[in-house]
């Protein structure tokens, strides 16, 4: 093996080699790699001197339009931590939607590689199950892995991070406090009787089925971000990304804490600052519904009181 | 390693001769951005400061208009404007003897006889679109208290039939001159 290796590492000289014989992986893209580093190196040394004023921003244009391209705009909400002095700005790209992929993720991927490298935004699974690139498409709180662009080439698209969130950069919004809510619910198993045959907790099937359409919830924050009450009261109100995960522990029938949990929720701020707006049902992109999760605890507090 | 992936890589040998090591450095990813090392306390500085600087995304102004926040903003409105109403009308009632405003039945029906048909129409509206659309929605927000009528569908549905509704209603009353 160790030969092998050696032959392999022997071979693999990068000069005089044609692009066809080497992987084509995007982060290893040694034909985009040098034009960036010398960007980014100028970029590095003196931040200050590198400020764009908000008046320049200028429209990148698809890199390589064929003559039957389907050029489409995308408008991009663009800030730079940076630059801390500057005001937000939209950034506008064009892309030919015939070398793109179909979903708004694929769409800033190619930006990202091949048009603007500082384009930022969270994205890891590419098929809606990680929920990291949840961000605001056409005004709609979304997963961009999950969203079709549509291929309407007149209408153009506009994508802003998740609303009512501080920005970190570009689309990436701090989510501290939305993970600070969710752990303030103890999302997990508490429980003090031991199974009588010492052996798995046992749910019947109905049991079982109460938690579905709960434990599908992978914490994107579109629906929490989607409701006007937790943009007004983010602090204290828990939003219907967290109350739908409550009432998954509340509903689930091995938990002995179901008294706790609901006697935790029972004040004027966690709960109810929901006033039945319906916008997290309506935007979750899982398809779930976090509005009748938050109603199922309201109706169990009012019968247990 | 796979035996295609030697075969290929003896062919660009071939293709591209020139005897020369590979050094461990072109393989691996370049770093762009200088780098350097903080402590815990000064990165945690870094971040507040940081923190203070971070913009709001914006939210209100770019949400695509739904009949769900829609109409609960509606339902709010409506609710604000037919409780000031209320309020404003009683406290004006109980200053009236003092102030000698006449807001008795017979005089403001006298009064209100003598307006245009326009002024009387559009008046009514004013004061029965808010307060049929609050009644309406009301019962929405009753069944959704009860667990019921949460789908998507059914919550638009009911969204436009309560809008419709409340306007038929309130124009069937306004019209009555």
């Amino acid at each position: 093996m160790a030969s092998v290796r050696a032959f392999t590492r022997l071979a693999t000289r990068r000069t005089a080699v044609p692009a066809v014989w080497t992987r084509s992986f995007a982060s290893v893209d040694t034909s985009a790699r040098d034009p960036i580093s010398k960007l980014g190196e100028k970029i590095v040394p003196d931040k200050a001197a590198n400020i764009t004023p908000e008046s320049e921003t200028s429209t990148k244009k698809e890199p390589l339009p064929d003559k039957d391209a389907k050029i489409k705009t995308f408008h991009i909400y663009r800030w730079n931590p940076d630059e801390p002095n500057s005001k937000p700005k939209m950034q506008t790209y064009t892309l030919d939607l015939n070398k793109t992929g179909p979903m708004m993720l694929d769409a800033l991927i190619r930006i990202k590689n091949e048009v603007d490298p500082t384009l930022t935004f969270r994205r890891s699974c590419r098929e809606g199950i990680c929920g990291s690139c949840a961000m605001n498409i056409d005004g709609v709180n979304t997963l961009a892995c999950l969203c079709r662009i549509p291929t309407d080439t007149k209408k153009e698209a506009r994508i802003y991070p998740l609303p009512h969130m501080y920005v970190v950069k570009d689309l990436v919004p701090d989510m501290t406090q939305f993970y600070k809510q969710y752990r303030s619910i103890k999302p997990y198993l508490q429980r003090d009787t031991p199974s009588p045959d010492g052996r798995e907790y046992r749910q019947s099937k109905a049991e079982r089925k109460k938690i579905d359409g709960l434990y599908e919830c992978i914490l994107c924050a579109c629906c929490s971000t989607s409701c006007p009450s937790y943009w007004w009261n983010q602090e204290e109100y828990l939003g219907p990304a967290i109350l739908l995960q409550s009432y998954r522990w509340i509903a689930d029938s091995r938990d002995e804490r179901k008294h706790q949990r609901l006697e935790s929720l029972n004040n004027s701020m966690s709960l109810y600052r929901c006033h039945t707006i319906l916008n997290c049902s309506r935007v979750c992109p899982k398809g779930l519904n976090p509005a009748l999760a938050i109603a199922e605890i309201k109706k169990s507090m009012a019968l247990a009181g | 390693m796979s035996s295609q992936r030697i075969f290929q890589l003896g062919l660009r040998r071939v293709a591209a001769p020139g005897f020369r090591f590979q050094s461990a450095g072109r393989v691996v990813q370049r770093r762009f951005a200088a780098t350097e090392r903080v402590g815990q306390a000064e990165g945690d500085s870094i971040l507040a400061k940081q923190r203070l600087r971070r913009p709001v995304s914006p939210h209100l102004s770019i949400f695509k208009p739904m009949i769900t926040w829609y109409a609960s903003s509606l339902h709010r409105i409506s609710g604000v404007m037919l409780s000031g109403a209320l309020y404003l009308f009683g406290f004006a009632y109980l200053a009236a003897p003092s102030m000698g405003w006449h807001l008795e039945t017979p005089s403001m029906v006298a009064a209100v006889a003598a307006w245009p048909v326009f002024a009387k129409v559009g008046v009514k509206m004013v004061a029965a679109f808010p307060f049929f659309f609050h009644a309406i929605n009301g019962l929405r927000h009753l069944t959704w208290d009860l667990g019921v009528g949460f789908a998507n569908k059914t919550v638009i549905r009911t969204g436009w039939a309560a809008v419709a509704l409340s306007t038929l209603v309130s124009l069937y009353f306004s019209t009555m001159v």
